[in-house]
């Protein structure tokens, strides 16, 4: 089981996002903006929060544009998982591989605390270990994470089964609450919450460790 | 050859800063204004032999992100 991270300059949760799929069992490797290609046999693509860029032009803009991002978006294309934390998500956002965009928060102010966060779908491998309508504590610490989509694509996402979290208390005036999005094939997961910071005893909460466990356990066996 | 590109939030997309500017503008007494809509302008020096087409694909490659944004081109 191969996990690699991107680093992006910016990047501030990358080794977070390593040592918890380290602790899941991966095999993990660190990924720089400026490599064209992932390791070989990387099972999962994790793209890390932090502020890649300075967060310039847009979150995740240029990163989008990075070289290894284009190196992930083919990975997705071939149907290889992702997860996207925070920036991360905002990243996929911006390569297309997720719909929609994060637009700053309604209330103009970074918020950093844990949040109860309620688990949409049961049905990807980023959610499985969890029960639909369970509510997790999972930190969030994001300017940008209201979610906004047009009205078609939202109508998708929910059709298609494809809101993994929502927020009980909307932090940020996301539509419809979303925290976290599927893409169609449910391979790819963008999330604004943080589960690799409640993935140790020492964070205060464990409630994101089932995440990378299932994962482990479906790539293992894929 | 100079091109200037503006680059607004979609009518539909909250603006919470433009918002937020407009509650200030209203607070300090100016209570004529009825809507705020911040924006961006990028200007950019290009060769001569760029085209509006170019500046187009900029556009909508990096500049903008046309989920949520829109934009207009001026060329100089």
């Amino acid at each position: 089981m191969k996990a690699a991270v991107v680093v992006f300059p910016g990047s501030n949760c990358d080794r977070d996002l390593a040592v918890a799929f380290e602790q899941a069992g991966f095999d993990v490797s660190m990924v720089w903006h400026k490599d064209s290609v992932l390791p070989e046999g990387v099972d999962i693509v994790g793209v890390p929060g932090g502020f890649s860029y300075g967060d310039y032009l847009r979150c995740g803009a240029i990163a989008a544009q990075s070289p290894i991002c284009q190196a992930v978006v083919e990975h997705a294309n071939r149907g290889g998982y992702a997860l996207g934390v925070c920036n991360g998500f905002q990243i996929l956002t911006e390569t297309g591989i997720l719909p929609g965009a994060l637009l700053r928060n309604a209330g103009l102010k970074y918020i950093c605390r844990t949040v109860d966060l309620q688990v949409a779908t049961e049905d990807s491998v980023f959610t499985q270990g969890y029960t639909k309508g369970d509510v997790l504590g999972i930190p969030i610490a994001h300017h940008d994470g209201n979610y906004f989509a047009d009205a078609g694509t939202l109508a998708a996402l929910k059709d298609q089964d494809r809101v993994a979290f929502t927020y009980v208390q909307n932090p940020n005036g996301s539509l419809e609450d979303i925290a976290g999005i599927l893409s169609e094939n449910r391979r790819v997961l963008g999330m604004m919450p943080h589960p690799e910071r409640a993935a140790d005893e020492g964070h205060g909460g464990t409630d994101g460790t089932a995440m990378f466990r299932a994962l482990a356990g479906i790539v293992a066996t894929a | 050859m100079k091109a200037r590109v503006h680059v607004m939030l979609k009518n539909g997309v909250l603006d919470p800063q433009g918002e937020a500017v407009r509650h200030a503008l209203g607070a300090m007494g100016f209570d004529k204004v009825e809507g705020v809509r911040q924006g961006k302008v990028i200007d950019l020096d290009l060769a001569a032999d760029a085209t509006e087409a170019d500046v187009t694909e900029m556009c909508e490659k990096l500049l903008a992100n046309t989920v949520i944004e829109s934009y207009s081109i001026e060329m100089k």
